[in-house]
């Protein structure tokens, strides 16, 4: 290093940026920046009041609603099964979860029991979908932090995701899949070897993201030792997911409480250790490679049996029995114009979504429409850490932090 | 979740500490509630926090229209060590419902407090800075009960936005 640097780099280490004295007056003065709510860092229409002190972040609260489009609101007014293409709305990076949360408290009140077969039909799309969300989730952070070419790649994989969603469900997007006591359809002939192609590319591919960024120097130093936040303050503020875990504690629903025959799956639990937005990313990285394990176990286990309830009271006849017997089109007709009623009851269905603890509380009065959808989405909670991971840290680290959060604003305002 | 029985005990208990907390317990599909009375439930809730639930998993709001008390708060705690969740509901009246705020237990319910008040216009006393969150802050109403029509509310743009915005008749 030349004299030049050391001077500089002593210099740096000497600045403390945590004991900088707050006030006003000629020598330090508060800033209030505004960032957002159309701001391409801000991953969605994300409001920010930051309160700097020169290049300092001493308080920054997050202003939502921008997206609040009434789903919950809306979801009372349609019948069960017409609810699920709504839910699926919120979190639209994750829709297969919100569908699976929803269909899961519903099942719950119906005393439901969903078939083998559509237990793991669903773990495989839930996990192709987690892939897909952590995808674009990587693509945009490295985005952020000035690496565009990630973005590119993460999104190529994500291509051949939406592929295999549309090939089993018609759609790329919101697809419907998730049924009440099962799934919509069987998946089609040649589906199975698609799925695994992808799975034996996905850990390569994701070998490549990390040797890209790992050893890139900026990602390293910006992402190390920035927005920290321990365990205990995480927990206190409602924090699960990968945020949480980046801090070594593995709390995780699929292995905590497995629901969907999550049980029947060998996979690890990635963990942190020191909570920075580095081990953030790392945990995120290797759930590539573990939810890449699950779909491969459920594919070689995957039983024969039906792919949605019997209960003709619940789910719609196959087609070709409308045409040979009456119960079957009395059955289509009710499903159809009506719905089926769920008895009253209140219950609150928790799954591990790729950003903690998503929950539906779904309240029955008897009726064929819900009296209360409540969805408890976890970039809404976990947006409260973002002041305590950000505060007394540089405004450069807020948006890296920003970005290891990542907040899904369709989630947040619902 | 405790079983039917785990759940009666808990109920006698927090009956030890505070004889009206309790109103009601209900194990409804494996799902445990304590129907707490709204002025007691920051006890209650404390005491469930002592016990082991020490992570407010979410907080919903309910309608129960046209059932009377109307408004209910749902708490979902769960215990992280033993796998248990528990739920505590209050029930309140339409007429200045209000509640005492679990924020100081529980940081992290800062932004469900708010929805729940912006939603359905529940007060959670003690709150750091109960504001709407979801809706803009000029609005009129809340738009969560279950009285509150659906559509016919004008999308706000700059020709239109003098009149009416925000207005509930």
């Amino acid at each position: 290093m030349s004299s030049l640097t050391e001077d500089y780099r002593r210099r740096e280490e000497s600045i403390t940026i945590a004991h900088e004295p707050a006030g006003q007056g000629e020598t330090h003065e508060l800033l209030t920046l505004n960032i957002g709510p159309h701001h391409p860092a801000t991953h969605g229409v994300l409001r920010l009041l930051a309160t700097l002190e020169g290049e300092v972040v001493r308080d920054v609260k997050p202003i939502v609603g921008y997206v609040h489009t009434g789903i919950e609101k809306t979801c009372e007014d349609k019948a069960y099964w017409k609810v699920i293409p709504v839910v699926e709305r919120m979190d639209y990076l994750s829709y297969y979860f919100n569908a699976m949360a929803f269909c899961g408290a519903v099942e719950t009140l119906l005393g439901l029991e969903v078939p083998p077969r559509a237990q793991y039909l669903r773990v495989i799309h839930l996990e192709l979908n987690r892939i897909m969300s952590h995808l674009v989730w990587l693509g945009t952070s490295a985005l952020d932090l000035g690496a565009i070419s990630m973005f590119w790649y993460c999104f190529r994989e994500r291509e051949t995701v939406l592929d295999l969603f549309e090939m089993s469900s018609g759609q790329r997007m919101h697809t419907r899949y998730i049924q009440v006591g099962g799934v919509i359809e069987d998946i089609p002939q040649g589906f199975a070897a698609k799925v695994r192609r992808f799975c034996k590319e996905m850990p390569r591919r994701a070998d490549q993201y990390a040797d890209l960024l790992e050893k890139n120097q900026i990602v390293v130093e910006r992402l190390r030792g920035t927005g920290v936040v321990g365990e205990q303050e995480l927990l206190s503020l409602g924090v699960t997911g990968p945020l949480l875990r980046a801090t070594g504690n593995p709390w995780d629903l699929r292995k905590a409480h497995p629901y969907s025959s999550y049980d029947h799956f060998d996979f690890k639990i990635p963990v942190g250790t020191v909570g920075d937005n580095y081990d953030r990313f790392k945990v995120r990285h290797a759930e590539f490679y573990e939810s890449t394990k699950i779909i491969e176990q459920a594919l070689d286990g995957l039983p024969e049996g039906p792919f949605i309830t019997p209960d003709r009271k619940i789910a719609l006849p196959p087609r070709h029995e409308l045409a040979t017997s009456m119960e079957a089109l009395i059955h289509h007709f009710k499903l159809v114009t009506e719905g089926f009623r769920v008895p009253p009851g209140e219950a609150y269905y928790p799954i591990e979504s790729p950003r903690g603890e998503l929950g539906c509380f779904v309240r029955a009065d008897g009726s064929a429409k819900p009296a209360r959808v409540h969805m408890r989405d976890p970039s809404f909670t976990n947006l409260q850490a973002l002041a305590a991971m950000v505060r007394d840290g540089y405004i450069a680290d807020l948006i890296a932090t920003l970005a290891m959060l990542d907040p899904i604003l369709g989630g947040i305002d619902r | 979740m405790p079983d039917a029985t785990g759940l009666e005990l808990t109920a006698h208990e927090l009956r030890e500490v505070e004889p009206e907390a309790i109103l009601d317990t209900v194990f409804h599909r494996g799902r445990a509630t304590l129907v707490a009375e709204p002025t007691h439930v920051k006890t209650v809730i404390g005491h469930l926090r002592s016990k082991g639930y020490t992570f407010l998993a979410s907080l919903h709001g309910v309608d129960y229209y046209p059932e009377e008390p109307r408004l209910g708060v749902i708490y979902e705690l769960l215990d992280m060590k033993r796998v248990d969740r528990i739920s505590v509901k209050a029930r309140l009246h339409t007429e200045a419902p209000a509640v005492a705020s679990v924020v100081e237990l529980f940081p992290g319910a800062e932004f469900p407090e708010r929805e729940v008040y912006d939603m359905f216009g529940v007060e959670f006393e003690g709150h750091p800075d109960l504001r709407r969150i979801l809706m803009p802050e000029d609005y009129e109403g809340f738009p969560q009960r279950r009285d509150f029509p659906v559509g016919g509310e004008p999308v706000l743009f700059t020709y239109n936005e003098e009149q009416n915005y925000g207005k509930w008749q």
